[in-house]
Parts: C-alpha cells; sequence; structure tokens
C-alpha cells in the first residue's frame, strides 16, 4: 500500500500544493528524504514563482500529478551536507533551480547539459527514482543531490536573486549557446516579463544593443529608463515594425502565448536567429519562406546546465544583475498566481518562504 | 515607350516563354544585351527543369511577369567574352545558376552570398540594373556578369551538371554552412526528387551517413543500391519512425508541399538541426515543446553565393557527383512539366537545348 506523502519520506516538510487544476494552493504537509551522502538539505528562504509554476498549477499543459508543490527558483541557507559533499558546507547560501536529478552518464550529463537528458528529473512534478514524486520549493526545506544546487554569491541579493535560478539561465544559456553575445550587436527582446527584463539587463551586460518588443506601449518608459534598453519597439503598431525590418542579429521569444512569428522573423537580418523560450500550448504558424530566403533560423532552449547555472550567476554577481521583484507572503500566492495570469507584475513575485510559510 | 522583347537590345534572342498562368510554354523571340566588357556570352547546350520554373510559370507564388523564359539550371559554351574578363575564354564550358546580379555593396555580397542580397536579380523574372527582363536558359544563348558565371571542368558531362547549378548548390550549401555533412553525422534527406536525389549524393561524399525519408516505399530500392543511401525509412509507417526517434544530427527537408513537422523534429537527437530548402507557400504548423525540448533548431537556406556555387561543381567533379536525368527535347518540355508536376522523373528532366531547340523555331 502506497505511503502517503507525509509518510513516504522521514523528514517532516510544510509546503502549500495546489491539489486539482483550479490551480488553487493550500498548505500542505508531507516529507523529504534523509540527507544522503551526496545530499545538500537547503532551509528554503525565498522562491520565485515563475509563469512554468502557473502553468503547472493549472494543467495547462496535460502533465500534472496532484498535489502538486511547485517552485524552482529557490534561495537559502544549506542545513547539512553528506560526506561525500566538497563543495558546500553547512550555513553557505545556495540556490536550486530546475532540476534535481539526471542520469549523470549520457552524452548530455557527460557535456554538463543535465537539463538535455532524456532522463532529467525536474524539482517538482517528476519522478524520484524511488518513484515518489517530488515537491518544489514552495516549502520549508529542500534535499538535494550537490550536483543540482549551486553556490549563491555573497553579493547578490537572496530574495532578487531567486529568479535567476530560472528566468536567469532561461534566457543567459541561449545567448551564449546561440553565439548572441557579441558586443554591439543588435537583440530584440519579445516580451517583457519575468524572462523578458532578465534578457534585457544580461544583454546589456554583454554590451549588446537591445530592443524590447512588445504590444503594451506602457512598458516603454520602464524597459528605457529602468532596465536599460536601447529601444522599445510596439508589436501592434504597423509602421514602426516595418521600419525595423531586417535590423536584428537576434531575437529572444520569451511569450507564451500562441503570436505571429512572421513579424519577429522579418525584424532579422540575413542569417539571424530566433530563440524560443516561452512554452505555448499549442502549436505556432511558421511561414518557411523567410527562413529560406534570409537563411533564418528558429531555436529552441530549456532552461541550462548546473555548470552555466553557476556560470550565470557569478556573472550576474559581477555585473550586479538581479531580478525586478515584488515580495509576497505565502498565503498571498492565489492572489498573486491571478495578477500573474495577467501579467500584473513587474517582473517577477518571490515569495518570503522563511518568514511567511506558518508552521 | 517600353520596347517589345524582341527589340529591347541589339542581340537576338530565341527561346520558349510562359505567356500567362496556365504556364503553357511555346516558341519566342525576344533579344539579349551586348556583351558588356564584363560579360560572358555562351551558347546553350542545356537547360535543367528545376521545380521553381513551374511554381513561377504558373504564377503559385504570385510573382510572376510575363512572357517569362524560364530555366536556371544552365550550362554552355562561351562564344564571346568582354575585354575586362578573366575568368573564361571562349570555348570553356561554363554554367549560370540563379542569378544574374546583386548589389555588391552590403553585407551578404561582401560575404560572397549574393544569393541573400536584397538586391539580388534572379537568373529569368527578375528586374536586371537596365530596368529590363531577365530571360533564363530555356533559349538559344545567355549573357552574364562573369561573377554569376561558373566554369565546368574538363570531363564532367554537361547534360548531368546542369542540375547542379540550382538543386546542386541548394542542397550542398546547407550540409557546409551547418555543418551536417561531415565523417560521424547522420543525416536525413526527406523527399526524394531533383533535391532529394542530389542531397544523398552530396551527404554520402561529405561523409555522412544517410537515410532518405519519403513517403514512397517504391522508391527503396533505388535509394539504397543505386544512389547510396544508407537505409530508408518511410514516413508514413509509425513503426519505423518510432524506432528511428532521437538517432539524427540533422534532416535536409526538400518538400515543397505543406507537411508536418513534428515528426521530423522528434527524429532529431538533441540539439540537432531540421534544415527546409523546399519551400511550401503556406506556413507550417511548429509544435514549439519539440524545439525547446532537446534545443533543436530550424533554419531555412536559399541555393547559395557564387563563390560556393563553384566550390560545390569542383567538388562534383572530383567526385563524380551528377544528377540522375532524363534528356528531353525542347518540344517536350510542356509534357515535362505535367509530369514534373505529378514527380514522375527520376530525378530531373534536362532540356537538350544544343540540339533540339533551333528546330522548334517557326
Amino acid at each position: 500500500m502506497s505511503k502517503s506523502s507525509e509518510e513516504e519520506h522521514p523528514q517532516k516538510a510544510l509546503g502549500w500544493a495546489a491539489r486539482d487544476s483550479s490551480g488553487t494552493l493550500s498548505p500542505f504537509h508531507f516529507s523529504r528524504r534523509e540527507n544522503g551522502d551526496d545530499d545538500v538539505t537547503v532551509k528554503i528562504f525565498y522562491c520565485g514563482v515563475c509563469h512554468s509554476d502557473l502553468h503547472t498549477v493549472r494543467n495547462d499543459w496535460g502533465f500534472t500529478r496532484y498535489p502538486v508543490v511547485p517552485g524552482h527558483e529557490i534561495v537559502g541557507v544549506a542545513t547539512k551536507v553528506g560526506n561525500n559533499v566538497t563543495k558546500f558546507k553547512a550555513s553557505d547560501r545556495v540556490g536550486v533551480g530546475v532540476m534535481v536529478g539526471s542520469c549523470k552518464t549520457c552524452e548530455c550529463c557527460q557535456q554538463d547539459l543535465e537539463n538535455y537528458c532524456p532522463r532529467v528529473i525536474f524539482t517538482y512534478n517528476s519522478h524520484n527514482p524511488d518513484g515518489t514524486i517530488n515537491y518544489g520549493g514552495y516549502s520549508d526545506m529542500i534535499v538535494v543531490d550537490q550536483r543540482y544546487v549551486v553556490r549563491f554569491p555573497d553579493n547578490l541579493p537572496m530574495d532578487a536573486g531567486a529568479p535567476l535560478l530560472c528566468a536567469g539561465i532561461t534566457v543567459y544559456s541561449p545567448m551564449k549557446y546561440y553565439g548572441m553575445t557579441d558586443a554591439g550587436k543588435h537583440l530584440g527582446v519579445a516580451g517583457l516579463g519575468g524572462l523578458g527584463h532578465v534578457a534585457v539587463k544580461i544583454a546589456k551586460a554583454f554590451g549588446l544593443k537591445v530592443t524590447v518588443i512588445s504590444s503594451s506601449p506602457s512598458k516603454e518608459s520602464e524597459a528605457i529608463n529602468r532596465l536599460g534598453a536601447d529601444s522599445f519597439l510596439v508589436s501592434s503598431d504597423p509602421s514602426k515594425m516595418k521600419s525595423a525590418i531586417g535590423t536584428m542579429d537576434y531575437i529572444i521569444d520569451t511569450v507564451s502565448a500562441v503570436h505571429p512569428l512572421l513579424p519577429l522573423l522579418t525584424l532579422l537580418k540575413v542569417n539571424g536567429k530566433l530563440v524560443t523560450v516561452g512554452l505555448p500550448n499549442k502549436s505556432l504558424e511558421l511561414p518557411i519562406f523567410p527562413l529560406v530566403l534570409g537563411r533564418k533560423l528558429i531555436g529552441g532552449s530549456d532552461a541550462g546546465g548546473m555548470k552555466e547555472t553557476q556560470e550565470m550567476l557569478d556573472f550576474c554577481a559581477k555585473h550586479n544583475i538581479s531580478a525586478d521583484i515584488e515580495l509576497i507572503r505565502m498565503d498571498n500566492i492565489n492572489t498573486a498566481m491571478e495578477r500573474l495570469a495577467k501579467s500584473d507584475v513587474r517582473y517577477r513575485f518571490v515569495i518570503d518562504v522563511a518568514n511567511s510559510l506558518s508552521q | 515607350m517600353a520596347n517589345s522583347p524582341e527589340k529591347e537590345h541589339p542581340v537576338k534572342s530565341f527561346g520558349w516563354a510562359a505567356r500567362d498562368a496556365s504556364g503553357h510554354l511555346s516558341p519566342f523571340n525576344f533579344s539579349r544585351r551586348a556583351t558588356g566588357e564584363e560579360d560572358v556570352r555562351f551558347k546553350v547546350l542545356y537547360c535543367g527543369i528545376c521545380h521553381s520554373d513551374l511554381h513561377n510559370i504558373k504564377n503559385e507564388w504570385g510573382l510572376s511577369i510575363y512572357p517569362m523564359v524560364p530555366g536556371h539550371e544552365i550550362v554552355g559554351e562561351v562564344t564571346e567574352v568582354g575585354s575586362k574578363v578573366k575568368k573564361v575564354r571562349v570555348g570553356d564550358k561554363v554554367g549560370v545558376g540563379c542569378m544574374v546580379g546583386a548589389c555588391h555593396s552590403c553585407e551578404s555580397c561582401a560575404n560572397n552570398l549574393e544569393n541573400y542580397c536584397p538586391k539580388v536579380i534572379l537568373t529569368y523574372n527578375g528586374i536586371y540594373y537596365d530596368g529590363t527582363m531577365t530571360y533564363g536558359g530555356y533559349a538559344d544563348s545567355m549573357v552574364a556578369n562573369e561573377r554569376y558565371v561558373v566554369q565546368i571542368p574538363d570531363g564532367m558531362p554537361l547534360d548531368a551538371a546542369a542540375p547542379l547549378l540550382c538543386a546542386g548548390i541548394t542542397v550542398y550549401s546547407p550540409l557546409k554552412y551547418f555543418g551536417l555533412g561531415e565523417a560521424g553525422k547522420h543525416i536525413g534527406i526527406v523527399g526524394l526528387g531533383g533535391l532529394g536525389h542530389v542531397a544523398v549524393k552530396f551527404a554520402k561524399a561529405l561523409g555522412s551517413k544517410v537515410t532518405v525519408i519519403s513517403t514512397s516505399p517504391n522508391k527503396k530500392t533505388d535509394a539504397l543500391e543505386h544512389l547510396g543511401a544508407d537505409s530508408f525509412l518511410v514516413s508514413r509507417d509509425q513503426g519505423e519512425m518510432q524506432a528511428a526517434m532521437g538517432s539524427f544530427d540533422g534532416i535536409i527537408d526538400t518538400v515543397s508541399a505543406v507537411h508536418p513537422i513534428m515528426p521530423l523534429l522528434g527524429l532529431l537527437k538533441s540539439h540537432g538541426k531540421l534544415i527546409m530548402v523546399g519551400a511550401p507557400y503556406e506556413p507550417l504548423e511548429l509544435p514549439v515543446f519539440s524545439l525547446i525540448i532537446g534545443r533543436k533548431t530550424m533554419a531555412g537556406s536559399g541555393i547559395g553565393g557564387m563563390k560556393e556555387t563553384q566550390e560545390m561543381i569542383d567538388f562534383a567533379a572530383k567526385h563524380n557527383i551528377k544528377a540522375d536525368i532524363e534528356v528531353i527535347s525542347m518540344d517536350y518540355v510542356n509534357k515535362a512539366m505535367e509530369r514534373l508536376g505529378k514527380g514522375d522523373v527520376r530525378y530531373r528532366f534536362v532540356i537538350d537545348i544544343g540540339n533540339t531547340l533551333v528546330a522548334t523555331k517557326p
């Protein structure tokens, strides 16, 4: 007979979970495994609210297993480390992102691309090797294999740095992989939300010229004055879009709603690259002529490996990059989710777990 | 007042043209410019029939200007060269492909990628620098700027070389640029037609392992025994497709009809590339998840620049790569177009211009 989530592991834990596709979260008692030789136990201080959390609690992608405890932008302090752990010690500031396990032997794992391992274990809503479901960072503590824990830099604020664990790596990784980091080149960032605003900051740190492409004219002043974008293009303005045709070397498309790709493809120069990191739940229309006539490329990217996640955090620490956040209490999470669904946040909610997750 | 095609230039020329979107081709008197100081003039011996010719004569892309003399897989023998021409001499065998001009000042032109120049001038159905229409290779002669002329190496059969000028470069360019044509790589070629069959030959010569992916099981023997493919995958066979998932480094998709790409993305290994060289007119459905999970890419590629076209021809000569062709007489062209529309050709028609055009003069 399978054990309840409270009993299946030896350490008691408290979190907030959604029980059905309404997505409404509420307190949830569960349990975590004992800290093994390779493990780090993390007391969770902050957890970012990623749009994927919203998609998951509402079962938008159709593979949610309830009850689900979301959260994969976790920052906290190590409280215990296993005998084999050399990278961390108790009291170190640490972070955990979108994955907590992989096979460690395949080609992807060997190349530090654990995120592309066919047996990757995501931080929540995935099966552990023992068959139990794992639970994410909307909780008081988590036990993670050291390989999937990053050192959180001293000079980054723990709250505003939390979203880097997913949003940060999700835009940093493709910028490196697709060669989008040459100073002076022109990057378009489509969508100005959690991913988009971090993309602007990281791109500026690489020395790129950055244009934000957005359907919301109200975001222009912030994009330019606060985030440092060089220009702002309203995607619903045909004449502005027309004058920008063929001006961008690359575009990062962070938009997760269904949207037309043709206008973005025409903004690219010849040999231009469009990288999609948003996850629409339906197919998009892809016109082929613009790809053929301009040798343009559209590529996907999915978070990043552990080595580059550490590299990204260190890069952000060096350039003082953290997310723009709205700190919330755990018991405001449902309101936050509703606001997130309407894109009513500048630009990431972060849960003050340590101070508000009551016993 | 605009001159008629017969009068606008000083040198008389004769070819076959389509007059309207029925696509019916028939004899056509027109004229070409005198040989300029950078021009190469040649007697056309052979011209390949590219599927684009069929799309264009029927105005399927909505860009056709009539009367249209198609043909951009043109080979022949030089009859005259301008005073500044260094590349070729009278008597040399040469070819002209899909373009005859570009701006020569943009970044693409500077990188020997005239094909991506925003002002590229196509060999037919284009507007030349002097404002006149360009006419293609279904004609007795061609005149082109030296930059757009390639040398055909001695010993290369001209009729079988003609299709390389479009089909050949169209697959060679992405095989090189996207790093797919190399030892150790497993490449899929979707569609076994004019582009596909040449893609198999180039990919094999470049060292890749090649699988042909086709809806037609009856092409299997040819693919394996004649073209040299390593294996053959019937795309309508769910079991075969399932077993092949995640086994390709790259896929070159030559199919120009609308078709599902999710199964093709599923065939790719992680970090694999799907390169579109066929150009469906309508958009395809892109399942974004399939790109994101596995960090896969899709890109397009269109012909190639002049430098790489010469490189491709030289490579083909060295490795004895030629198209599989059915040589036809000029007056068979309408029938050939009909058969091409049904995919009924193994794998390219080539018009024997040199021997059969003049007889059709009224």
